[in-house]
């Protein structure tokens, strides 16, 4: 655990893997967040003239 | 003296009447607690924002066991380390969260349609809690934080606030950071909130204004 972590260096881009990690599952969790069926229940409402103008 | 059987007078003008015709015009009891939501809100996008809420919400109650106990204990106690940690992994929760909620707003467009208000105090929280989570870094009591210090210390010296935000000054750092900004990042949430109640949430780009939700869809 108490060890550095291991960075990418490209140019003048450095990062560590843990957060290249991060971003990757920041990433693929947005993508899930956009396809993935959502549970729905009830029925639809109408918006309201004005509540959201 | 007025004669209470004449014709009713008009309502006398005070600062408490003004907020409350505000409030009773802008902000309904049914718009602050909504029981329903339109249909397109029916998706995994608008969870981020909740998500960020609750992370917030633990990092709130965490830091208050940290701040009542101070360094000693969450350093050296088991459970001292334990809600250390949890103060720590909330606030990488949050980050998460509210940066995954920054993406779907901004393809969504949500400033649209009055919302520029709603929009702006979010950049604010996004840019006050970045100042939060480096004043926690600091305010450690470890080898890390005094690293992380010593090293900002160019930094805020480079880019001239080095004069009155001195990251070498840990009462100041601790200060802020368990003390302004929360109070500022909390306030500006409530706010935000409050901002998304009063407008409601904005319509996908491909709906019009006047276009109804179909009743075949789907309600959240």
């Amino acid at each position: 655990m108490d060890v550095p972590a291991t960075y990418l260096n490209w140019n003048f881009i450095l990062i560590s893997i843990p957060n290249v990690v991060v971003i990757a599952v920041m990433f693929v969790v947005f993508i899930i967040a956009l396809v993935a069926p959502f549970p729905g229940h009830g029925e639809a409402v109408e918006p309201e003239v004005g509540h959201d103008a | 003296m007025r004669d209470v059987n004449s014709a009713p007078q008009a309502e006398p003008s005070s600062w408490t009447l003004a907020i409350r015709h505000f409030l009773q015009r802008r902000l309904p009891l049914r718009h602050l607690l909504p029981d329903r939501q339109p249909v397109f809100v029916g998706s995994w996008v608008y969870i981020f924002g909740v998500v960020a809420i609750a992370g917030l919400v633990w990092v709130t109650g965490s830091g208050i066991a940290l701040a009542f106990f101070g360094p000693q204990w969450w350093h050296q106690s088991g459970i001292g380390r334990f809600v250390n940690s949890v103060h720590l992994w909330s606030v990488q929760v949050f980050f998460v969260s509210m940066v995954l909620h920054l993406w779907g707003q901004y393809f969504m467009a949500s400033w649209r349609d009055g919302r520029a208000k709603t929009w702006m105090v979010g950049v604010v929280i996004f840019a006050f809690s970045i100042v939060a989570a480096f004043t926690g870094f600091i305010s450690q009591q470890n080898f890390d934080g005094q690293w992380i210090a010593v090293n900002a210390k160019d930094a805020t010296n480079a880019s001239g606030v080095g004069s009155f935000f001195n990251v070498l000054n840990f009462g100041q750092m601790y200060g802020l950071h368990i003390a302004l900004l929360p109070m500022l990042v909390v306030t500006l949430v409530v706010i935000h909130i409050v901002l998304v109640r009063m407008h409601g949430v904005v319509r996908p780009i491909e709906k019009k204004q006047t276009e109804r939700p179909s009743t075949e869809e789907r309600a959240s």
